[in-house]
């Protein structure tokens, strides 16, 4: 930048770290209170940010154990956090992965392959893809509602029905892969060619390996997405040990059982293995949300 | 430049890919034909077209390269499109908790229903007798033949003595399918069933079915099916319950027009939910930036530090975020309303009153929003060219002026599709209003439920899951109403995209 007095400067320095501090606090006060929250007895209870008299119940029920108090009194787990947890974790897993094959293999054909009606196909992916799944939750609910008479394994209640939804949601990633295959010189595939390649031998030994950091982009992507999903999984699941965590983490703060403690500590284990798989991967995260978005 | 398609595959590999396809087309049809037979026509034939594509794809060589993305596609038409156009259809339906069943079922169900004669009531117990069960009637002294329980049948009562062994009474409740099936007759004719857990007596249906669209009830009045409004009607008109699902054309719509009870919360969730969704891109975008630019800022130090401390927001699983700003908004215990209480002495009702629960819902997105902002920003900042700055600088001008004059005008053009993008998203942002208000507060003197933080999409998912109405129909109606928006905003950011990709290549 330009050159600036020094005494400018540092008032400027003052206000710049002034700003972000508050700022900062502002921000993650939710964070320094759920925490606090966490170690304080009951559920609704008032006190200051540090415990006075600190707890460690909610923990012990987040964990799934029983916690006897002081007075022999022992409280069971309100919920099946942990249950939840897996629901989630599976379910992100399998349909993640899922994702992540036919995307790569869909992205590699946009890219590469000539098909008739291409461009007339990813312009109607795109159009699609802006269409999120919540809007036609109600036919979803219908068509499973009607697939569970056939069977069980594929009705309401049922995880399949779940990961065959999110499955579907491949279009944007279809994008963000193909984006990077598009950056890939094409010398590489001519000399495969030339070599005898197929062009399924060229995607299994040439662009697969090297998409290898944009599946990865993509998979974590594509994992949180399922794991923060609340409208389709609230439609689509209803019993108790079925709910993924986002289903059933609302049940905590209901009217009627307000159990805020129990959530605080809950939300803590559970939220925390998401942060910190985004934050390691957030540098690569940010670049593909833009790409995916932006490339044409 | 694209790689030619049909390069001969080797020889002779043809048979065991074709075995293959065979079998998986045969599993597809035979799932084809099993939907069908469940009475899921529909999804039979979606069924049969995807069994048809997928040979046609796999099993022609000259489609090697639609093989590729067949996957992607038939799941985007079955999981996505489909379902898109089935609510449209649904919009035109009577579905809802009234009219929830098929005609088929409707029929099965009023036909099922009969009435006990009290006076012919009388308790039984259940004899096992080898494998099969002999049904004992205590008051009357009477023991039927033996019968397997397994199906329908009917069996003959003969006076006896009182069997040795008799079930226990919940293992008798384990056989109540067969009971239920089960007919017996008395010596004198008489014609009893099973009436419940714990007796049998004469049971006479309510109605019978006399012609495919006729049915006449006990008492000899005849209810005629009305598949206009999916009801069975007696002769004055009543409407017999359950009703079943019947195409009712553009009632739906006009309902949404014309009742001044939906109509008028229709309009204002409509006004909210875009202007929830601008003030969410500004404020978000807006605060995302001014951080970007202090965060840009050579002389800053701790930069690192503060970059992963302020996209905290965007890390943490939203649900989760949400639901404790939930708990923190509480207006009795919450923490915001003791702090605002212990400074300024007030207590603001954050979920009950309207305008307020209004701004918490924008405060919140605002926090769940703006890293992201922040981040594409940084990475659009640092594409502007350092020199225009320093010019400008130069010439004179203020920090703020360079910033609008210089920096804004720069990076707006490649913002707009993000924005328009970030505009849709909180268009239908259902996961904020739901986990945060629930759409709470109502909006006074409704028929439907409708809030004043109710989003066109949350307020939808209520109409078709959160009351007792069920009113799929109408939510399906409302659901076509919202393609029509999101349509254009999707034209308006592919216009906006491909805008943005022409500037792209024309600058390489």
């Amino acid at each position: 930048m330009i050159v600036e007095r020094p005494k400018d400067l540092l008032i400027k320095k003052i206000l710049a770290h002034g700003f972000m501090l508050i700022f900062l606090a502002l921000i993650l006060f939710p964070f320094f209170m759920v925490l606090s929250i966490s170690f304080r007895e009951g559920n609704f209870s008032v006190g200051s940010i540090i415990p006075e008299n600190p707890t460690l119940e909610h923990w012990y029920l987040a964990f799934g154990l029983d916690y006897t108090r002081a007075d022999g009194t022992v409280v069971e787990p309100p919920y099946p956090v942990l249950l939840w947890m897996w629901n989630s974790i599976k379910i992100g897993l399998i349909a993640g992965f899922g994702v992540l094959v036919i995307a790569t293999i869909s992205a590699y054909a946009f890219s590469r392959i000539r098909i008739k009606g291409k461009s007339a196909m990813l312009d109607g992916l795109f159009l699609i893809q802006m269409f999120p799944t919540t809007l036609a939750l109600v036919a979803i609910y219908a068509i499973f509602d009607a697939l569970g008479e056939v069977s069980p394994f594929l009705g309401l209640d049922s995880h399949v029905a779940l990961i065959l939804i999110y499955m579907a949601g491949v279009t944007l990633h279809i994008w963000t892969i193909k984006g990077y295959f598009d950056s890939i010189d094409t010398a590489l595939d001519k000399a495969a060619a030339i070599d005898g390649a197929t062009p399924w031998q060229t995607f299994r030994f040439i662009f697969l390996p090297l998409a290898v950091p944009i599946m990865s982009v993509v998979f974590v992507l594509a994992f949180i997405g399922f794991i923060n999903d609340y409208p389709i999984a609230s439609v689509l699941i209803r019993s108790e040990s079925q709910m993924t965590l986002a289903v059933g983490s609302r049940l905590y703060l209901n009217e009627f059982r307000y159990l805020w403690g129990d959530f605080a500590a809950a939300a803590i284990l559970s939220g925390l293995p998401i942060t910190v798989v985004f934050l390691i991967a957030q540098r690569y995260l940010v670049s593909g949300l833009s790409d995916g978005a932006v490339k044409g | 430049m694209t790689a030619r398609a049909d390069i001969p595959v080797s020889e002779g590999s043809d048979l065991p890919r074709l075995l293959g396809v065979g079998v998986i087309s045969i599993a597809l049809l035979f799932a084809a034909f099993i939907l069908y037979a469940f009475g899921q026509p529909l999804f039979g034939a979606i069924m049969l077209a995807l069994a048809t594509g997928f040979a046609i794809v796999f099993g022609a060589r000259r489609f090697y390269g639609a093989r590729f993305i067949f996957p992607g596609i038939a799941a985007v038409l079955i999981f996505i499109a489909f379902p898109v156009a089935y609510t449209i259809y649904i919009g035109f339906t009577n579905y809802s908790s009234f009219n929830l069943l098929t005609y088929e079922r409707t029929v099965e169900v009023l036909t099922s229903r009969a009435s006990v004669d009290p006076t012919t009531e009388q308790p039984f117990a259940v004899a096992p007798d080898g494998d099969n069960f002999r049904i004992w009637l205590p008051e009357t002294g009477l023991l039927s033949d033996p019968v397997a329980l397994d199906g329908i049948a009917e069996a003959q009562l003969n006076p006896a003595s009182e069997p040795s062994t008799l079930l226990e009474r919940r293992d008798a409740i384990r056989l109540r399918e067969g009971l239920g099936l089960l007919t017996l007759v008395t010596p004198d004719g008489t014609i009893i069933q099973n009436a419940g857990l714990r007796t049998f007596a004469s049971v006479t249906p309510d109605y019978q079915q006399i012609s495919p669209d006729t049915l006449v009830s006990a008492d000899g009045t005849v209810l005629t099916a009305n598949h206009d409004i999916g009801f069975f009607e007696t002769p004055e008109g009543e409407r017999v319950p359950p009703g079943w699902r019947v195409a009712i054309g553009w009632d739906n719509f006009e309902r949404v027009f014309q009742s001044e009870g939906i109509r008028g919360p229709m309009v204002s969730i409509f006004v909210w939910t875009f202007v929830f969704a601008i003030l969410s891109v500004v404020l978000t975008f807006a605060v995302g930036l001014t951080l970007a630019v202090i965060l840009q800022w050579p002389h800053l130090r701790f930069k690192a530090l503060y970059r992963i401390l302020l996209i905290l927001p965007y890390a943490v699983p939203a649900f989760i975020s949400i639901l404790v700003f939930r708990g923190l908004f509480n207006q009795n215990f919450g923490e915001i309303n003791l702090i605002l209480e212990a400074l300024f002495g007030i207590r603001p009702d954050w979920f009950t009153d309207g305008t307020l629960a209004r701004s918490m819902v924008l405060i919140v997105n605002t926090w769940l929003g703006y890293p992201y902002m922040m981040l594409l920003a940084m990475g659009f900042l640092q594409a502007v060219p350092e020199d225009h700055k320093k010019a400008a600088a130069l010439e004179g001008a203020s920090a703020l002026r360079v910033f609008f004059t210089i920096t804004l005008p720069q990076i707006i053009p490649p913002f707009l599709p993000l924005l328009i993008a970030s505009f849709a998203f909180n268009f239908n942002n259902m996961v904020l209003i739901f986990l945060l208000t629930r759409g709470l507060p109502d909006i006074p003197g409704t028929v439907i439920p409708a809030g004043e933080t109710d989003i066109l999409a949350s307020f939808t998912y209520r109409l078709a899951f959160d009351n007792a109405g069920q009113e799929f129909g109408l939510a399906g109606a409302i659901t076509l109403l919202i393609f029509v928006v999101v349509a254009a905003i999707s034209y308006a950011n592919f216009v906006a995209m491909r805008r943005a990709a022409q500037r792209r290549s024309g600058r390489a």
